[in-house]
């Protein structure tokens, strides 16, 4: 995951990027059972909502499960057509497949947990 | 894919005008004079199958290819794969026009039941692509394909219009001629009301059936800042990809040669002034069935060939072979032109296409073949629906497309048997033509006969008799005027008067020889009369003769015979004396 982690760092735009770095250097085990990746173009008020929204949901309720990398559009426009992605701030669910997305702020967690698809820990 | 030369119609002045994009794309550019609105969207509508990927692919295209103007394929229902398919069709390499980067495509693929939806977000993703791919090539043009499956794919149709709104903003301050393709909707332009948007220019492609034949046409609804066509134009997707019906009609500025040529039939020829049809001009041949149009045409094709010329022959009632065959009947031998590349015959079914696409037909053909003599056989037929009222003006571009590239045409009309309805029901195509020759037939005595008569022929003196028209093994002629007292007479009226004219001219030839014969025979007499005569003076002379001499010698004999009496006697002999008798011939008398 190494790996992944510094083309993420690389990516990513800086603020979102050090966030996301905290993050999985604190929780990430070796071979994550989730991966997330957020698509966000720049560094906008929805980009910063959305980390954290999905930060605080993976915590609470994958917590030591998974890993987030953050793509910045603005930085590294041709990624976006990798994934399909048309609205920003999109979260793609990479692992487990099938592959699914939630578009928005994911400000509701509820949705967010149906869109992953996660049970949620109660 | 057909690529015309860079139009030299960018005429329009820089500056206050609009600026235009050339679309490359035939006809097109002529309706909208010049092309898309420069640096702006514009929306084409149409229903699902009229076209619209296919034009907006020949904008990009041509716009790659011929002016330098690299293009965004941005695609949201096809994918990549498909469309280099469907291009590939019309003979455009697209994976090495993206190789060159001269074209990018992209496929947005959205699935609705991947898509999960909560809190605020925008666009700014298919912005980001967007600007990236028109970045990487420099693209000047832009194709969206069709960004309405958006509606399908994203619930939020509240953030969805305003996105699209700055998107074609966007569009605009990026400078690139971008075409946005929608699907036709119910009431309005097009389904999700794209055109609220994109008001620049607006273009209507629409895909109609009239008596099971599907005719696509487009028309410009709106072009804001400048002058367009109105009205809808046919249009083809071909081999040589789309083809809008150009409107010639607009402009009548052709050339008008004045050099001639023979129609092959030396008695019509002889008609329009001695020397036939000018070079590029267009005439009619109508006629009921059975009046020889078909074999007007076949002599006048074979005329040309015999000049060497390239001649083409659209057949539309019989094959190329039954035309061979029976033209071979009336002593024209299209055979051997056909093998030697000069005489191309198309045959087909009227009905095999509508009028339109058998236009386009025969502009390709026209442009492929380059004759410089056309005959359509007939253009009667070329419409199933008598009262087509398209048949005028795609026959008007038709002539006008001939005429500006210098080839003569002819076609043959067919019309009713009716004499009085022949004037009237080609009076709408006749308006068109130079020249109009109308075969009919006159029944008589029992008896038909067929008639040729040049009814208009523009810029030179004509004919304005009624000639009978002969079809033989030595094919298609004119027979003289035949003019009795001050009537013309025809067919077996002609031919009695002709045998008529014969026995007496005969019978007075006859009374000739009989006069001369007699005088002949009456000379004879004479000379052996004169004969006789001198052989009697011959006798006679003779006779006179013998007569002189027997009394020469009696006197001769007389004297001697006195002289031998004298010297007896001794008497001195008597002086000369006349002698008693002195004998007179009269020559010559009985």
């Amino acid at each position: 995951m190494n790996a992944h982690k510094s083309s993420a760092k690389s990516r990513a735009s800086a603020h979102a990027a050090e966030l996301a770095e905290k993050a999985l250097h604190e929780e990430q085990p070796e071979v994550p059972e989730w991966q997330l990746r957020l698509y966000v173009a720049g560094h906008t008020a929805k980009s910063i909502a959305a980390f954290e929204n999905l930060k605080r949901v993976c915590e609470t309720h994958l917590a030591g499960r998974y890993s987030i990398e953050v793509v910045d559009l603005l930085v590294n426009p041709r990624l976006a057509a990798g994934d399909q992605i048309l609205a920003v701030p999109t979260l793609v669910r990479k692992f487990p497949e099938p592959i699914r997305k939630i578009i928005g702020d994911l400000s509701n967690e509820e949705r967010v947990l149906v869109g992953l698809d996660v049970q949620p820990r109660r | 894919m057909a690529r015309p030369k860079k139009p030299a119609k960018t005429s329009v002045p820089e500056g206050p005008a609009l600026a235009k994009a050339a679309t490359g794309i035939q006809g097109l550019d002529e309706i909208t004079g010049g092309g898309l609105p420069r640096g702006r969207p514009t929306l084409l509508c149409g229903s699902a199958g009229s076209g619209k990927t296919m034009l907006a692919a020949e904008f990009l295209v041509h716009g790659a290819l011929d002016y330098d103007e690299p293009g965004v394929f941005m695609m949201f229902e096809e994918s990549a794969e498909e469309l280099a398919q469907n291009l590939r069709s019309l003979g455009v390499d697209l994976d090495k026009l993206q190789r060159q980067k001269k074209i990018a495509l992209d496929h947005v693929h959205i699935e609705r039941n991947e898509i999960q939806e909560t809190g605020e977000y925008d666009l700014e993703g298919l912005f980001i692509r967007l600007g990236h791919a028109i970045d990487t090539i420099g693209a000047k043009r832009v194709v969206l394909d069709t960004i309405e499956a958006l509606f399908s794919g994203l619930p939020n149709h509240a953030v969805l219009r305003a996105e699209l709104r700055r998107l074609f903003r966007w569009l605009k301050d990026r400078g690139v001629t971008a075409i946005v393709t929608g699907e036709r909707g119910e009431t309005s332009l097009t389904r999700f009301g794209l055109e609220e948007y994109v008001a620049d220019c607006v273009i209507l492609l629409d895909h109609r059936i009239v008596d099971q034949v599907s005719t696509r046409r487009l028309r410009v609804v709106k072009y804001r800042g400048t002058g367009h066509g109105t009205n809808e134009y046919p249009f083809l997707i071909g081999k040589g990809g789309i083809a809008v019906l150009p409107i010639t009609s607009l402009r009548l500025d052709h050339q008008a040669p004045t050099e001639r040529v023979s129609t092959g039939i030396h008695g019509l020829d002889d008609m329009l002034g001695g020397l036939g049809l000018y070079r590029g001009s267009s005439a009619l041949v109508s006629g009921a069935p059975g009046t020889g149009k078909s074999s007007v045409g076949a002599t006048f094709v074979d005329a040309a060939c015999q000049r060497g010329e390239r001649a083409l022959l659209f057949a539309y009632e019989e094959s190329a072979n039954q035309v061979l065959r029976n033209m071979r009947s009336i002593g024209v031998d299209l055979g051997k032109w056909q093998r030697q590349g000069l005489l191309h015959i198309d045959a087909s079914r009227p009905t095999l296409f509508g009028l339109e696409q058998h236009l386009v037909h025969m502009y390709e053909m026209a442009r492929e073949f380059k004759p410089s003599v056309v005959v359509v056989d007939p253009i009667s037929n070329l419409t199933m629906d008598k009262e087509d009222r398209s048949l005028k003006p795609t026959l008007m571009r038709l002539i006008d497309f001939l005429k500006q590239q210098g080839i003569t045409a002819l076609f043959t009309s067919l019309t009713s048997d009716m004499a009085a309805d022949v004037a009237d029901s080609q009076v709408g195509v006749s308006s068109l033509m130079d020249t109009w020759i109308l075969l009919s037939n006159m029944a008589a005595n029992g008896e038909r006969t067929r008639t040729l008569q040049v009814l208009k022929s523009r810029g030179m003196p004509h004919s304005h008799q009624v000639r009978e028209f002969v079809m033989g093994n030595g094919g298609v002629d004119l027979v003289d005027v035949y003019l009795s007292g001050d009537r013309v007479l025809t067919g077996t009226a002609r031919v009695s008067q002709v045998a008529q004219e014969q026995a007496a001219n005969e019978l007075r030839r006859r009374d000739h020889d009989r006069r001369i014969k007699e005088l002949a025979s009456h000379r004879k007499a004479i000379d052996a009369q004169i004969a006789a005569l001198n052989a009697q003076a011959d006798e006679r002379a003779g006779e006179v003769a013998f007569a002189i001499e027997r009394e020469k010698l009696t006197a001769e004999g007389a004297s001697a015979r006195s002289r031998a009496i004298a010297q007896s006697r001794d008497v001195p002999p008597p002086g000369p004396r006349v002698l008693a008798v002195r004998p007179t011939v009269r020559k010559g008398a009985k």
